[in-house]
């Protein structure tokens, strides 16, 4: 189980491949990278609370090991500058079961978007534009609390 | 009682700082938010509306009626929007 809150740009790809080598007897391996988005963007800026951050991720970690047949899982979350198509963060599941590596992805991806410490402005320009909470994003964590 | 307050993203930009220390006699996160109020405008601009006001204590997503001892780090800021 791996968290990394980190400035630095990473390799989505590299790191799937380090993470599959490591499980490579698990069977079943899911991974989903988040890119920054925009048309009429130059950049995002993405700030957090140092401190927070780790431990909410690794409290997200913990929850999806608790209740799906993990082996192990991966999150990278950048903060700082972020150009057009960089990516933003990533997520990896091991699991003997394609289902359980899915779920627990999908699971880490909706809390980590409401539930860890991130906040994303757009930079225009010399124009900065705090983006807005989506009701969407929200909503997506319902239907984990059965 | 002394508490680190500490602001992000758009709540940081509106007061103006990123964390100070406060020493008022605060029983819940409320008391420490009506004190806030109590200060200049760009407090009260900040905390106008509080369902987009959400709040750690010692950095654990809490609720306005968490109940305090002094001496916890109290931060105030947006929904998030990692991801």
């Amino acid at each position: 189980m791996r968290v990394s809150v980190q400035a630095e740009p990473f390799d989505p790809g590299a790191e799937l491949n380090q993470f599959s080598d490591l499980n490579g007897r698990a069977g079943a391996v899911v991974s989903f990278s988040g890119l920054v988005r925009g048309d009429d963007l130059d950049a995002l800026e993405l700030e957090h609370y140092p401190g927070m951050t780790e431990k909410a991720l690794s409290d997200i970690q913990t929850q999806a090991h608790d209740r799906w047949n993990l082996i192990d899982s991966l999150i990278i979350h950048r903060y700082g500058r972020l150009s057009l198509g960089e990516p933003i963060m990533m997520v990896a599941t091991a699991s003997p079961h394609r289902s359980d590596a899915f779920q627990a992805a999908e699971f880490m991806m909706d809390y980590l978007k409401s539930k860890a410490p991130f906040w994303k402005k757009e930079l225009r320009g010399d124009h900065g534009a705090w983006v807005d909470a989506r009701q969407a994003d929200a909503e997506a964590l319902k239907r984990w609390s059965s | 009682m002394a508490f680190r307050v500490m602001y992000f993203a758009w709540m940081r930009e509106r007061i103006g700082e990123a964390s100070e220390v406060i020493d008022i006699k605060a029983a819940t996160v409320q008391d420490i938010v009506d004190h806030l109020r109590t200060r200049e405008e760009r407090y009260q601009l900040a905390f106008e509306d509080m369902s987009a006001v959400k709040v750690a204590v010692d950095q654990v997503l809490s609720d306005y009626d968490t109940p305090l001892k002094g001496g916890e780090e109290i931060a105030f800021f947006p929904p998030m929007t990692g991801g």
